[in-house]
């Protein structure tokens, strides 16, 4: 078992919705369902702060019960899903809407985040009171940064009001970007793809630094993805800003290289970028900086991926591979050791929107949430997107070989995955 | 050789050699009085073209007919494309009737890439957004290998103007390089490439002061959506300072040559006496075009045995 606190031997026996008896050489019940866990860790389930499940309105990408089944695969217990959805999730209907589908497919604790602005404009707030009150947290304008200023400072603002509350940036200035597909370095002008400089994130993670410190609005960084953020982020969080950041996997392993074939599997904003930032965001993850892994799961339906890398949209698939490809490349390596990993991947994550007060991200202890994944960090596997359970099938892990892999996860004291398998 | 993408799949300085003396085969062929060989009968060229360009697409569909091949041509504004079909479904649509080469001209980077990654025939790029357009740089190559010898070392080079949006440049860049030549980037910053890791160039900004010395002055094209992108303040201001006029052409050396890939902005990056003096290949280049377009084609097609 591993948990916030450290790592131990025993077993857990679940009861209804909670943790009941955490010990050494517990005995089953009679009747009571038994999932063998020998050789693996017990942690709390994965939260993921980012993730795309498209619904309403791009369905044949994703569901919010297909994307739930595969972030239950990958260990999940809770995700917070993006607003970019059309319409956006700028609505107390729509966001109503959301949280029935996601209660009805019962795979994942599915989370709505809601809009900034309406109609992610970046002009007029979204009625964040209302949503609020039906229970989101994080608030963004997804892939759209608020570029204007003003707005942002007034939604600093205004979310102050609301306990909990957290203001999320997409931080990269359209300005600056203009038309880039790719990260702005040698390899966008060697193969001709306009780029997106690093500075169009951390001058707009600068400002909102700023903005934040006056107004004592909390800052959330989506998905980070440059090292001058790290430092600025790094810098803030000293002075007592109140700022958490996350960065997803593909940020932490892939370079712009990854490019150079003209695969669209590999474009994602903001885009994969140098290996010192790759560098700087281990070291982020490491000492705290950065205090969530979220995967910015984005299935895009393969035809609108079977196109020239500048026509494709960006985004790539991660629900499923997360776990894995951090356990691989990071914390084999000795990059991060699992109880880092484990906490960007679950209860650091679950801190940033306060799922933590509501049984997710541990501890492993009686009278916690039974949302629990276990994982069994030898078992080896090879990704093969047309294998994923999302919808779509846009991995930039095609053909990787990890190690590690979800054995079950429970939700609520329910299995939705069981020896690997989703239970529906 | 399953495609030509990018320079660098002619396997360097032998590869691209090897295509030029290849070349210089077809330019005889070019010269007969019937300038026609059997050597790819029964095979079937399609252009794709998904920009304007009625320069290179007439140049492959002339270097295909001189080789006896089947020409077919798919120009975007009269197709099922502009009902909505993707790229994919295109490419496997001209794959059903039977083609044995795709030459594709498109405007986002890497799409011959993408064509040849789906495509069982053989794909020549004919220009991709900014990335490559090879057989333009493997016709400049042999149009200044005629002039200067077959040696181009030590040759230089500068290339004068939007490099960060050309594909010529790029393409030439690595062809020249290849060949031996120096290689100077001339024009505002604000046009060079972002980043210069693995070029093998050197920039300058003042054109005056590079003129003097080099053996050849290849101009690009200069566009005026630029300035909307805050790239230079005018055309005016761009022909003062780096427009090839013909007080600049006075100063070079007696020998030095001037290239452009067309089409020209006459008066812009080129002066119209300056584009039609003796030092002047752009004729030549065009005319060149065809022979080299025929050597990529036949090797890429041919079986093997002697041209006739």
């Amino acid at each position: 078992m591993i948990d916030a606190s450290g790592e131990r031997a025993a077993d857990v026996r679940v009861r209804a919705a909670t943790i009941a008896e955490v010990g050494a050489g517990l005995e089953p019940a009679p009747g009571a369902l038994v999932l063998d866990a020998e050789g693996c860790f017990v942690a709390p389930g994965l939260v993921d702060l980012q993730v795309h499940f498209r619904e309403p309105g791009r369905e044949d990408s994703e569901t919010i019960e297909t994307g739930a089944r595969a972030a239950a695969l990958g260990g999940f217990t809770a995700v917070v899903c993006m607003p970019n959805t059309e319409p956006p999730l700028d609505d107390a209907a729509v966001v109503q809407s959301v949280l029935e589908r996601a209660r009805a497919a019962g795979l994942c604790d599915v989370r709505p985040s809601a809009c900034i602005t309406k109609g992610r404009q970046g002009q007029e707030l979204a009625p964040m009171g209302e949503l609020y009150d039906l229970g989101v947290r994080l608030f963004t304008d997804d892939g759209d940064c608020v570029a204007d200023a003003r707005v942002m400072r007034r939604a600093f603002e205004y979310a102050s009001a609301l306990p909990g509350a957290v203001i999320g940036q997409h931080a990269e200035d359209p300005a600056l970007v203009h038309g880039g597909h790719m990260h702005e370095g040698a390899w966008s002008a060697r193969l001709g793809i306009p780029g997106r400089p690093a500075e169009a994130e951390s001058s707009i993670v600068a400002r909102d630094l700023q903005l934040a410190r006056r107004t004592g609005g909390r800052y959330h960084v989506l998905h980070m993805s440059c090292a001058t953020s790290a430092e600025l982020v790094r810098a803030a969080k000293a002075e007592g800003v109140r700022v958490t950041a996350e960065c997803t996997p593909q940020h932490l392993v892939l370079t712009d290289e990854a490019c150079a074939g003209f695969d669209p599997s590999f474009k994602m904003n903001p885009p994969l970028r140098e290996q010192a930032d790759v560098d700087a965001l281990r070291a982020a993850v490491a000492d705290g900086t950065i205090d969530a892994i979220a995967t910015d799961h984005a299935p895009h339906a393969p035809e609108t991926k079977d196109v020239p890398f500048e026509e494709a949209p960006p985004g790539m698939l991660g629900v499923e591979t997360a776990l894995a490809v951090v356990l691989t490349t990071l914390v084999e390596p000795g990059v991060l050791t699992l109880h880092q990993a484990l906490g960007a991947l679950s209860w650091q994550p679950a801190r940033v929107v306060g799922l933590d007060t509501d049984g997710h991200g541990g501890p492993v202890a009686a009278g916690a949430g039974a949302n629990l994944c276990v994982i069994d960090p030898g078992a080896q596997w090879v990704v093969e997107g047309d294998a994923l359970a999302s919808r779509s099938r846009n991995t930039p892990w095609e053909g990787w070989k990890l190690t590690g892999k979800v054995r079950h996860t429970i939700l609520g004291g329910v299995p939705t995955v069981r020896d690997g398998e989703a239970t529906r | 050789m399953r495609h030509l993408l990018a320079i660098d799949d002619l396997g360097g300085r032998a590869g691209i050699e090897e295509m030029l003396a290849l070349t210089e085969s077809f330019v005889e062929v070019t010269r007969r009085d019937i300038p026609k060989v059997p050597a790819l009968r029964g095979k079937t060229v399609v252009s794709l073209f998904f920009e304007e360009s009625t320069r290179t697409r007439l140049s492959f569909e002339t270097a295909a007919k001189r080789l006896s091949a089947d020409t077919m041509t798919f120009s975007v504004g009269t197709s099922s494309v502009k009902k909505g079909e993707s790229l994919l479904d295109t490419v496997r649509t001209i794959e059903a009737m039977g083609v044995d080469a795709i030459v594709v001209r498109h405007a986002a980077a890497g799409a011959a890439h993408r064509v040849a990654s789906w495509a069982d025939a053989s794909v020549v790029n004919a220009g991709d957004g900014r990335h490559e357009h090879p057989t333009q740089a493997l016709l400049d190559a042999y149009t200044l290998r005629r002039h200067r010898g077959p040696s181009l070392d030590g040759c230089r080079v500068a290339i004068v103007g939007d490099v960060v949006h050309s594909r010529v440049a790029r393409s030439n860049v690595r062809a020249l390089h290849t060949l031996g030549c120096e290689l100077t980037l001339v024009g505002p910053p604000t046009l060079m490439p972002e980043r210069l890791d693995g070029w093998p160039v050197s920039v300058a900004h003042d054109l005056d002061e590079v003129l003097p010395d080099v053996d050849v002055v290849y101009l690009l094209r200069i566009q005026r959506e630029r300035i909307a992108d805050a790239r230079f303040p005018s055309i005016r201001e761009y022909a003062t300072r780096w427009g090839l006029d013909e007080a600049r052409a006075a100063r070079l050396k007696p020998d030095t040559l001037v290239m452009h890939p067309g089409p020209m902005n006459r008066g812009i990056e080129i002066a119209g006496r300056v584009a039609d003096s003796a030092r002047s290949l752009v004729t030549e280049q065009v005319t060149n075009g065809v022979a080299v377009r025929m050597a990529v084609l036949w090797t890429l097609l041919g079986s093997g045995g002697p041209i006739v």
